[in-house]
């Protein structure tokens, strides 16, 4: 666990599929291909491939907080 | 010249160069040199397009992405200022989401996003697998040279694409005959008109047996939702026709285009020919994406609302293009971006565009790329060209970059 919290707005998500290319631990697709969060707290070794995630998200659909 | 010294010096009248511009001739996979003075002189550049009209050209990495990913931007052709692609672009020709904005295009879109969502694309995996190998088998049983575009490039994804949507190969004669017009920039308005109708009237008989009697494919997908009266029949037809033609043209080029590339940089395909790491062709797949950017005419847009990007003032109703090849080879974002590195970390390249309108099929060229790319030289390692580079026709006159064929030989 750390202190950084993921956000997903579903609303936005586009099913470009490239969080969970980035970050497979922490995101999936549901049915339709619309991300799903499978962590809302991350483990600290899969930060720098959600901060990837965030980067590639064609959507701005995910946001990361960091503390 | 005596006359130019008596007066003033005579002034270019029209400094505002065309887009889109020429290659330079010894460097068919870089980007055109006068892209990338553009990209040095500043963010953004007036460009003249084949109408005289004059969008701006927005050249760098993170100006792209925040233009594109902004909803004051529109991707229809309707739209005032909105850049044209050819004479023909949009009215007749319009087809597909991916001309319409949010809200429609979201709900479209969202339609036919399943088979795209990464599980499923991996459980394809083994079917391209034997689409490639046994396409492999028939260049190896038989003579060589061979054209590369015809025996393997085409084939691939357009056995893939026609599997997924539940359209028969067997015509794939007739609709790559189309789709080429469909694609060719000098194409004229009624020749771009008449394939597209020729074609949307195929798939509009396909989608209409479909209704009748459903399948385990996309085609019948389309059809339930016409069923279900969530779209017209005209609409399924022109969503079915977008997803046969991006799923043509463009990993095909890819598979081509790449092929020379990597001949013409011996370690670079030695790295792929011997490699047992399937993250190594994750990432060569990525740089040979963001290397090549085969999307060579932009992703254009009109502006509805003023935006500032880069100091300047793009105001409502201007058109602006996004050349995602100079993006790509932005060095704010790739160091030594002209060097062709399979091992670098090229996954933010916008080679699939960027934003709500970002390539849908993305996972799927990925995935037929990675087996290919793995595939093919391992398997056929003593691949070259048939002919020297000066002897292939490069797609200059497409809307998508690639060769129109490519001899080789093992």
């Amino acid at each position: 666990m750390s202190g950084a919290e993921v956000e997903l707005e579903t609303d936005r998500c586009v099913a470009s599929g490239q969080c969970v290319v980035a970050a497979g631990q922490v995101f999936d697709q549901d049915d339709d291909g619309i991300a799903v969060l499978l962590a809302e707290r991350p483990a600290p070794e899969h930060l720098d491939d959600v901060r990837e995630a965030v980067a590639v998200c064609p959507a701005a659909a995910i946001r990361l907080l960091e503390r | 010249m005596a006359d130019t010294l008596t007066g003033p010096l005579p002034q270019d009248p029209d400094p505002v160069p065309d887009f889109p511009m020429p290659r330079a001739a010894r460097c068919p996979f870089d980007p055109p040199p006068g892209l990338k003075e553009l990209q040095e002189r500043g963010p953004l550049a007036k460009v003249r397009l084949w109408d005289g009209s004059r969008p701006w050209l927005v050249t760098r990495h993170a100006d792209q992405r925040a233009l594109l990913g902004d909803h004051r931007v529109s991707a229809d052709t309707d739209s005032p200022g909105y850049p044209s692609k050819a004479a023909g672009d949009g009215g007749d020709t319009k087809f597909g989401f991916i001309m319409l904005d949010d809200p429609e295009h979201a709900r479209l879109r969202r339609m036919v996003t399943a088979p795209f969502a990464i599980r499923r694309v991996e459980a394809l995996r083994p079917v391209v697998q034997d689409i490639v190998d046994g396409l492999v088998d028939d260049m190896l049983a038989g003579p060589g040279p061979v054209d590369l575009v015809e025996a393997f490039a085409l084939p691939v994804p357009s056995l893939v694409i026609c599997e997924l949507l539940g359209v028969p190969y067997d015509d794939h004669a007739f609709f790559q005959d189309n789709t080429r017009t469909m694609v060719h920039r000098d194409a004229t308005p009624e020749q771009r008109g008449r394939a597209t109708r020729e074609i949307a009237e195929y798939l509009g008989g396909l989608i209409g047996r479909r209704l009748a009697d459903p399948r385990d494919d996309l085609l019948s997908g389309i059809a339930g939702r016409v069923r279900a009266g969530e779209i017209d029949h005209r609409t399924a037809t022109e969503t079915a026709l977008l997803l046969l033609l991006a799923g043509h043209e463009t990993t095909a080029n890819m598979i081509a285009l790449g092929t020379l590339a990597l001949f013409h940089h011996p370690d670079q395909l030695a790295l792929l020919r011997d490699t047992e790491d399937p993250a190594l062709v994750v990432s060569a797949v990525e740089e040979l994406l963001r290397y090549l950017s085969i999307t060579h005419l932009g992703r254009r847009r009109a502006v509805t609302a003023d935006i500032e990007i880069g100091g300047r003032l793009i105001k409502a109703g201007e058109g602006v293009i996004m050349a995602n090849e100079i993006a790509n080879r932005d060095p704010e974002v790739f160091p030594d971006p002209d060097r062709l590195d399979l091992t670098r970390d090229a996954r933010r390249h916008v080679a699939f565009g960027f934003g709500v309108h970002q390539c849908l099929g993305q996972p799927l060229a990925r995935m037929e790329l990675q087996v290919v790319y793995a595939t093919l030289y391992r398997r056929i390692p003593t691949l070259r060209p048939a002919v020297p580079l000066d002897e292939i026709r490069f797609k200059e006159d497409a809307f998508i970059y690639g060769v129109h064929s490519l001899p080789v030989t093992w």
